[in-house]
């Protein structure tokens, strides 16, 4: 992705409270602050439209392009079903939820650069708060991109999902966006710079596409079917394509989600020794 | 004419090299794309109707090619944009520099960089298994295509820099390289391509320009589609760089 040049806007915020007398941080996680911070994530819509597109246009680029181009694949036999659309339109649903994921990693990237997370630190917020607030905005952002994208797809000829199929992609679209979140805050927090976010877009990117998003497992080529069965986003593709393709399964959706699980798990871990990290 | 011109090439060369941010969206983006539509869709080569080819990864190197050649184009677009926006440009127009130097001087980086990206491709290509069906004199013709092929989009860029007041802009059409890459046959054969990228892939010049690169790689130095693939980059060179000329001249004339 190329650099955004339009993420130099100054951000005012008000001055910080200094740290209680004890001088520990609380470990809580306070929700009125969580609700600040994820209004604040909103705003930046407002603020940097530009930081938006990916999230919400390139997916739709993507859906109908590579329907397009390789629409003609399902005629091999193993796909499950003869709609290339209704096969990547998870792909999509989960590029969406990355890119919006991913442009929180860049918006802290900026914050850090301008001096905004230093303030964040000095306030009596505990990290987990901080981060909550980055990750849960990134997951409510993206119910903005993901019912036009819904709809478009089934106007142009995917399957509509049944009710539990809509309540599964409302769970596990939010939740990768605010995993991507996380993970694009752990790369903002290591190299303090908005210039990691196109290794961020292309860490996210590389994690949606090195899996079963163009074919079944068993078309894939060997390397890519090896590196596809050890990714876990492999597994939230599948609970997502279960929603398109063929009948829900439990076992298709604990997977997806116990894949969620483990990735929140590991990136939330790292994100708030990030936090410590950097303030020391 | 010449000097200035290669002063401002190498400047834009430097800069380009010096910032890794630049250089990621060129290899990094086309590469992972690479590397999944091989490793996903190998199987749709037993499609009938799939022309004969030396393998999935040969004919997919073209696509590469072009989408690092592309955003090539847009980078040039931004670069420009951003040397309008901090004032750099209006130091270069009050020197003593031709005013054609300003578009030639990035043309020339981008034949240097284009011929760059092609050789990298190639190179990840054959280390990965790809038999280039017209062996050394067929990378040499995708080398020489790949470097106009690079004047050609850097030129379009240019014409939208000139004309766009802001480098945002510019980088607001980098969904818009995906559009114009599916609606041509690089990633795929036009005849299996679905409505309507199939009608208008037919129109798109750079189909021409993709099946110019593939035929040495995939097909062999079959004469017709590398004359095609060729005249229509030059088509392009020619109408983009006028555009471009009209536009500094615009930009000229906006800002006395």
């Amino acid at each position: 992705m190329p650099p955004d040049t339009q993420s130099s806007m100054p951000v005012s915020a008000p001055p910080a409270p200094a740290l209680p007398k004890s001088g520990r941080r609380p470990r809580f996680v306070d929700p009125a602050a969580v609700l600040v911070l994820v209004r604040r994530g909103f705003n930046e819509i407002l603020r940097v439209p530009g930081a938006s597109i990916p999230g919400a246009i390139a997916p739709i680029i993507f859906l109908v392009g590579l329907t397009m181009v390789f629409g003609q694949a399902t005629d091999i036999p193993g796909y499950g079903t003869d709609s290339f659309l209704a096969f990547v339109l998870p792909v999509a649903l989960l590029q969406s939820a990355g890119f919006t994921g991913g442009a929180t990693g860049v918006n802290l990237g900026r914050d850090i650069e301008q001096g905004w997370l230093d303030r964040l630190l000095l306030s009596p917020t505990s990290r987990s708060t901080i981060l909550a607030g980055l990750v849960l905005s990134a997951a409510a952002r993206v119910l903005i991109p993901v019912p036009p994208l819904l709809v478009m797809a089934i106007v142009l000829g995917a399957p509509m999902p049944s009710l539990v199929g809509v309540l599964i992609i409302l769970a596990v679209v939010p939740i990768f966006s605010a995993i991507a979140a996380t993970w694009a805050s752990v790369l903002a927090l290591k190299f303090r710079s908005q210039q990691a976010s196109p290794l961020i877009q292309a860490s996210i990117l590389s994690s949606i596409l090195f899996s079963t998003s163009y074919a079944p497992l068993e078309l894939l080529e060997p390397w890519m079917r090896t590196i596809a069965e050890l990714n876990p986003v492999t597994y939230v593709i599948e609970g997502l394509r279960q929603c398109f393709v063929g009948e829900i399964s439990w076992t298709v959706t604990w997977q997806a989600f116990a894949a969620l699980g483990g990735l929140g798990a590991v990136f939330v871990t790292l994100a708030l020794l990030g936090l410590r990290r950097f303030e020391r | 004419m010449i000097t200035p011109s290669v002063a401002l090439a190498l400047r834009a060369l430097r800069l380009t090299l010096r910032r890794p941010q630049f250089l990621i969206p060129l290899f990094l983006m086309p590469s992972i794309f690479l590397a999944v539509n091989t490793g996903g869709l190998s199987a749709t080569t037993r499609l009938p109707g799939f022309p004969e080819t030396t393998g999935f990864l040969a004919f997919q190197l073209a696509a590469a090619m072009v989408q690092s050649l592309m955003l090539s184009g847009l980078q040039a677009g931004i670069a420009v944009s951003l040397e309008i926006e901090s004032g750099f440009f209006d130091r270069i127009v009050t020197a003593p520099v031709p005013r054609l130097a300003i578009v030639a001087g990035r043309l020339m980086a981008a034949a240097v960089l284009g011929a760059g990206q092609v050789l990298f491709f190639l190179i990840v290509g054959v280390i990965f298994g790809a038999d280039l069906a017209g062996g050394v004199v067929g990378a040499l013709v995708v080398v020489v295509l790949g470097a106009l092929a690079g004047v050609a989009f850097a030129a379009i860029g240019l014409a939208i820099a000139f004309r766009a007041r802001q480098a945002s802009i510019v980088q607001g059409l980098f969904p818009f390289v995906f559009a114009v890459l599916y609606l041509s046959s690089a990633f795929f054969p036009q005849e299996l391509l679905g409505p309507p990228a199939d009608t208008i892939s037919a129109f798109n010049p750079l189909s021409y320009i993709a099946e110019g690169l593939r035929a040495p790689i995939a097909y062999g130095m079959d004469a017709l589609p590398i004359l095609e693939g060729l005249a229509m980059t030059v088509a392009v060179i020619v109408v983009a760089s006028l555009l471009a000329v009209a536009g500094l001249r615009w930009r000229l004339a906006d800002a006395a």
